[in-house]
C-alpha cells in the first residue's frame, strides 16, 4: 500500500516537473524579445554573453555586487543544495558504472553540504523576517517555500545523523521505479516526510517562483549581445508592421 | 554656490547619498500626475477616456504583451523576492514608500498577472499574493508607474537583471489602452506629430532661432560658424533634443556641437523633420508610437541624402537610437558603412580629439571644477565606441581634455550604478514636482560630497532631461541653476579655432581665483 502510494506519487511528481519545465522553456523559447534590452555595459560577442551568463549562474554575481548579506546566504544554500543533489545521485544510479565514479568522491563533500544548505535556509528566513523592507515585500508562499526547504534538508540530516533508513532499500525502490519493476520503500517517519515534501517540491516547482532556475537563462537584461549597431534586430510581429 | 566651506569640514558633513529611509507606507501614494484629456489621447490612437470595459481590456492587452515581450513574462515568473532590489531605487530613497521599492513597485502589476494567467494565483491567489484587478487597483498603477523614471539601476543589482523598467512601461502601454494615458507624455507626442518636436517649436521660428546663434558665434568668434538646416546632400544629418534650441545650459552644448563641425570643416545639417532626437514613446513602452517617431529620422536621412548620422547630448534618445534605431527604423544600408550610424556626438569629438584634430585651451574652463553625472539610459542602456563602458569613458575624456580640474562623485553613485537625476522617464513636469524634487536627493548628496570634499562648483551631464531637471531641482539642494553644465558646453569654451579671436573675458570672471580645494578627509563610516 505505502509503496504504491509512494511509487505513484513520484510517478506524478516526475512529469509534472519534467513536463512543466519543459512548456515553460518551450513557451520562454517562443515569445519573442523585440528590442535589445541587455543593462550595459554588456559583451559584445556571444561568448561574452555565456561567460556573463556563468558568472550570474555559479556566483551569483549581480547579487554580489548588491547585496552580501543575501549574497551569502543564498550562495550556502543554493551551493549546498547543488552538492547535496550531485550527492543523491547514489539513489538513482549504478554507482559500479565507471561513469558514475564520480558520485563516490562527491559524497563526503556532499554531507557537509546539508549543513551549508540550512544555514543558508536558516539566514534567508530570518533575514525574511528582521528586515522591514523584505518582510514588505514577502507573501506566505515565500515563507513556506523556505520552511519546505528547510524541513526537507533536517528530514534529510534525521536520517543522515539520527534515525538511519535503509538506504539501500530507499535505492531499490526508486531504481524500481525507474525500471517498472518496483520494490518495497522502508516506513520510516523522517523518510516519508522527506519524499512527501520532495514530491511536493517537484510538482510545485513549474508554477512557482522556482522557475527562476530557467528564467535566468532567457533573461533578455542578461543573455542579448550589445551588437545592435553592427546587426539588426528585429523580430516577426516587428517586422509584420513593416509590411503595412 | 550658496555656501562655500571655509573650515575643513567634518566627517559628519559627509552624508551617505544612498541612505536609506524609514519605511513610510503610502507617503506618496496620492501624487497623480495629470491624465491625458481626450485629445491627446486619440492622437495617438487610444481611446479617449477610460473605457467601459476597461477591466477586460486591460487584462486582454496584459495577454497581448505576455506573448510580445519575452522579458515582461520572465521577469513578472522569475522574481523570488530576495529583496535585493529593495534598497536600490532613488524614489524610494527620497520618499520611503514601500511601494517605490522595486519589487514592490513590479508586485503592483504581478499580483494580477498572477490572479489571472498562473495557476496558483487562479485557485490559491492569498497564498500567492493574488490579487484582482479593481479601479483601485488601476489607479495605483497608474500613480506609482508614473514614479519610475525607467532608469534601469534595479535591474543592475538583480541577479536575474529583471528591469522595473520593461514593467512599468507595459504598465503604461495597458493604462493608455484602458483610456487613462498621462498628459505629459502623450502631449508631447502629439506635438512630434503635429509640429516636429517634442516643444511644438515651428519650423520657422527653428530656422531664426538658429540663424540667431551664428550671429552670436560670430560675434564671440568673429567667425562664420553655421548652423545649417534642411541642407540637401550633407554629410552628417545631426539629430538632437529640441531643449537644444531653446533651454539653458543646452543651447551652449549645442553651439559646441557646431564649433567641433566647424573646427574640422564638416559638412553637416539639421533636419526640420526630424527636429528631435527625443522619443516619448518608449516612456509609454508603445512600440507602434516608438516607430512611428523614429521613422521620421530614417525619413529625414533619405530625403537630405546624407551619410551618417550623429544624435546630439540627449540620454534616452541615445538609448532608442543606439539600442533600438536599427530595429525600429533600419536597415540603414544607405548610410556610408564606412562610419558607425548613429553616433553619439560624444563619440564624435572623442574621435577627433584621439585624431589631434581638435586643439584647446583648458585654462577657459579652469573657472569650472567639474564632476560628470552619467545619465542613466546611456549608461545602463547602451554603450560608446567599441568596448563595453565606453558609455563612461569617451564623455569623461573629453572632459578631461578641455577642463583641468575634474573629480568624479562616489563610485557607487556613478556609472553602472549611477543615480537617476530624478526626472527622467516621463516625470519632467510641473504636476511631479515633488517627487522630482525628492528622487533628485541621492545625487545631490553625492554631488555635496564633492562639493565639500574636492570643491567641485559645477555638474556636467549629456542628456536634456538631466539638465533641465537639475536647473530646476538644484536651488532646492543649495546649488545654482546654472551650476548644470552641458559637456559640449565645455568643450565650446575651450575649443581653440584657426583664425578665430580671444575670447572676451566676462568681467566678473576677471579677478577669479580658483578655490584651493579643502583638505581631503576620510570617508565617513556611512559611506
Ligand atoms: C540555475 C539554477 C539556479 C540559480 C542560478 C538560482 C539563483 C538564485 C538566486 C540568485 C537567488 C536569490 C538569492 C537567494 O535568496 O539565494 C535564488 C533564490 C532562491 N532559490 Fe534559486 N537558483 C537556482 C536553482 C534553484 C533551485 C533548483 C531551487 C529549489 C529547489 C532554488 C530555490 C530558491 C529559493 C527557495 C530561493 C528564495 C530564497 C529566499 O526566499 O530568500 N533555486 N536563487
Ligand atoms: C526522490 C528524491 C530524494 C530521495 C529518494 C532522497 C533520499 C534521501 C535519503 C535516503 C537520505 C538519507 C541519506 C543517508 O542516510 O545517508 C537523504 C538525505 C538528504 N536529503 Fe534527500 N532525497 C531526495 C531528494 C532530496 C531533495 C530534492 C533535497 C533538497 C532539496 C534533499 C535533501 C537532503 C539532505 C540535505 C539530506 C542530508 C544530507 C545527505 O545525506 O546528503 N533530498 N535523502
Ligand atoms: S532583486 Fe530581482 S529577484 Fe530579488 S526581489 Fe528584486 S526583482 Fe525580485
Ligand atoms: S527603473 Fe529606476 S525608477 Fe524604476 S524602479 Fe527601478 S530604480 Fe526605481
Ligand atoms: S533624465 Fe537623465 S538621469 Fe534621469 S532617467 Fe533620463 S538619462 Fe537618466
Amino acid at each position: 500500500m505505502l509503496t504504491t502510494v509512494y511509487a505513484i506519487l513520484f510517478y506524478v511528481a516526475t512529469i509534472t516537473l519534467v513536463g512543466g519545465i519543459a512548456l515553460r522553456i518551450k513557451q520562454y523559447w517562443s515569445i519573442p524579445a523585440p528590442l535589445k534590452i541587455p543593462t550595459t555595459p554588456a559583451p559584445t560577442t556571444k561568448r561574452g554573453v555565456w561567460f556573463r551568463m556563468f558568472k550570474e549562474v555559479a556566483l551569483f554575481e549581480s547579487l554580489f555586487k548588491s547585496n552580501k548579506w543575501i549574497w551569502v546566504f543564498g550562495m550556502l544554500f543554493h551551493a549546498g543544495l547543488a552538492l547535496v543533489l550531485l550527492r543523491h545521485f547514489r539513489y538513482f544510479t549504478d554507482t559500479t558504472a565507471l561513469i558514475w565514479a564520480w558520485v563516490h568522491w562527491i559524497q563526503p563533500f556532499g554531507l557537509y553540504a546539508g549543513f551549508a544548505m540550512l544555514a543558508g535556509l536558516v539566514g534567508l528566513f530570518i533575514r525574511r523576517i528582521v528586515v522591514p523592507r523584505v518582510r514588505y515585500i514577502s507573501s506566505p508562499s515565500d515563507y513556506l517555500m523556505l520552511i519546505m526547504l528547510f524541513f526537507i534538508g533536517f528530514s534529510g540530516m534525521m536520517m543522515k545523523f539520527v534515525a538511519h533508513t535503509d538506504i539501500v532499500a530507499v535505492k531499490l525502490f526508486f531504481r524500481g521505479l525507474m525500471y517498472f519493476d518496483w520494490h518495497p520503500l522502508p516506513a520510516d517517519i523522517p523518510l516519508l516526510v522527506h519524499l512527501t515534501l520532495v514530491a511536493t517540491l517537484m510538482i510545485i516547482f513549474p508554477f512557482s517562483k522556482l522557475l527562476h532556475a530557467p528564467g535566468v537563462f532567457f533573461s533578455p537584461t542578461r543573455n542579448m549581445v550589445d551588437n545592435p549597431r553592427e546587426k539588426r534586430h528585429i523580430v516577426a510581429w516587428a517586422a509584420d508592421l513593416e509590411k503595412k | 554656490m550658496s555656501e562655500q566651506t571655509t573650515s575643513a569640514p567634518t566627517v559628519e558633513d559627509y552624508l551617505d547619498p544612498l541612505a536609506l529611509p524609514e519605511l513610510q507606507a503610502d507617503a506618496s501614494k496620492e501624487l497623480h500626475t495629470f491624465e491625458a484629456s481626450p485629445a491627446h489621447q486619440e492622437k495617438l490612437g487610444f481611446p479617449g477616456e477610460l473605457v467601459d470595459d476597461w477591466h477586460d481590456v486591460a487584462i486582454n492587452k496584459m495577454g497581448d504583451l505576455l506573448t510580445k515581450y519575452r522579458g515582461f513574462r520572465v521577469f513578472l515568473d522569475s522574481c523570488v523576492k530576495c529583496g535585493a532590489c529593495t534598497d536600490k531605487c532613488h524614489y524610494f530613497m527620497g520618499t520611503g514608500d514601500p511601494k517605490n521599492m522595486p519589487v514592490a513597485r513590479q508586485d503592483l502589476l504581478r499580483s494580477v498577472y498572477r490572479r489571472y494567467f498562473t495557476t496558483a494565483g487562479k485557485y490559491v491567489p492569498k497564498l500567492v499574493g493574488a490579487r484582482d484587478l479593481t479601479e483601485d487597483v488601476l489607479g495605483e498603477w497608474y500613480n506609482y508607474f508614473h514614479q519610475c523614471s525607467q532608469c534601469r539601476r534595479c535591474s543592475v543589482y538583480c541577479p536575474y537583471g529583471i528591469d522595473t523598467a520593461e514593467i512599468s512601461m507595459a504598465a503604461r502601454e495597458i493604462l493608455d489602452t484602458v483610456g487613462k494615458g498621462q498628459k505629459y507624455c502623450n502631449e508631447i507626442i502629439g506635438k512630434v506629430y503635429d509640429v516636429g518636436n517634442n516643444l511644438g517649436f515651428p519650423t520657422p521660428a527653428l530656422k531664426a532661432t538658429l540663424e540667431s546663434f551664428e550671429e552670436d558665434l560670430e560675434e564671440e568668434t568673429g567667425l562664420e560658424i553655421k548652423l545649417p538646416i534642411d541642407v540637401k546632400g550633407a554629410d552628417i544629418l545631426l539629430v538632437t533634443p529640441s531643449a537644444d534650441f531653446v533651454a539653458e545650459p543646452h543651447i551652449d552644448g549645442l553651439l559646441g556641437y557646431a564649433k567641433v563641425f566647424h573646427a574640422t570643416g564638416a559638412s553637416w545639417t539639421l533636419s526640420s523633420v526630424a527636429s528631435e532626437a527625443g522619443n516619448f514613446g518608449m516612456f509609454i513602452g508603445s512600440y507602434e508610437n516608438m516607430r512611428k517617431i523614429s521613422l521620421r529620422i530614417r525619413q529625414a536621412a533619405l530625403e537630405l541624402g546624407v551619410k551618417r548620422i550623429v544624435f546630439g547630448e540627449c540620454g534616452h534618445a541615445w538609448r532608442v537610437a543606439y539600442s533600438f534605431l536599427n530595429t525600429l527604423a533600419g536597415p540603414f544600408d544607405f548610410l556610408d558603412p564606412r562610419y558607425t550610424s548613429p553616433m553619439h556626438i560624444c563619440e564624435y569629438t572623442w574621435d577627433l580629439i584621439e585624431k589631434g584634430e581638435l586643439k584647446f585651451d583648458k585654462s577657459r574652463n579652469d573657472k569650472y571644477r567639474l564632476t560628470f553625472h552619467d545619465s542613466c539610459n546611456v549608461a545602463r542602456a547602451t554603450r560608446m565606441g567599441d568596448k563595453p563602458g565606453g558609455q563612461f569613458e569617451i564623455p569623461r575624456n573629453i572632459l578631461k581634455a578641455t577642463c583641468n580640474h575634474f573629480y568624479d562623485m562616489a563610485e557607487d553613485t556613478i556609472k553602472e550604478g549611477t543615480v537617476c537625476c530624478g526626472g527622467g522617464g516621463g516625470l519632467l513636469t510641473d504636476d511631479l514636482m515633488d517627487l522630482r524634487v525628492k528622487g533628485a536627493s541621492p545625487r545631490m548628496t553625492a554631488l555635496q560630497n564633492v562639493q565639500k570634499e574636492h570643491g567641485v562648483t559645477h555638474m556636467a551631464a549629456i542628456c536634456a532631461i538631466c539638465k533641465s531637471q537639475f536647473a530646476k531641482v538644484m536651488p532646492k539642494y543649495g546649488f545654482e541653476m546654472d551650476n548644470i553644465l552641458s559637456v559640449h558646453q565645455l568643450v565650446s569654451n575651450a575649443i581653440l579655432l584657426e583664425g578665430a579671436k580671444d575670447p572676451e573675458d566676462d568681467d566678473d570672471d576677471d579677478d577669479w581665483i580658483p578655490p584651493t580645494p579643502p583638505p581631503r578627509p576620510p570617508r565617513g563610516s556611512a559611506a
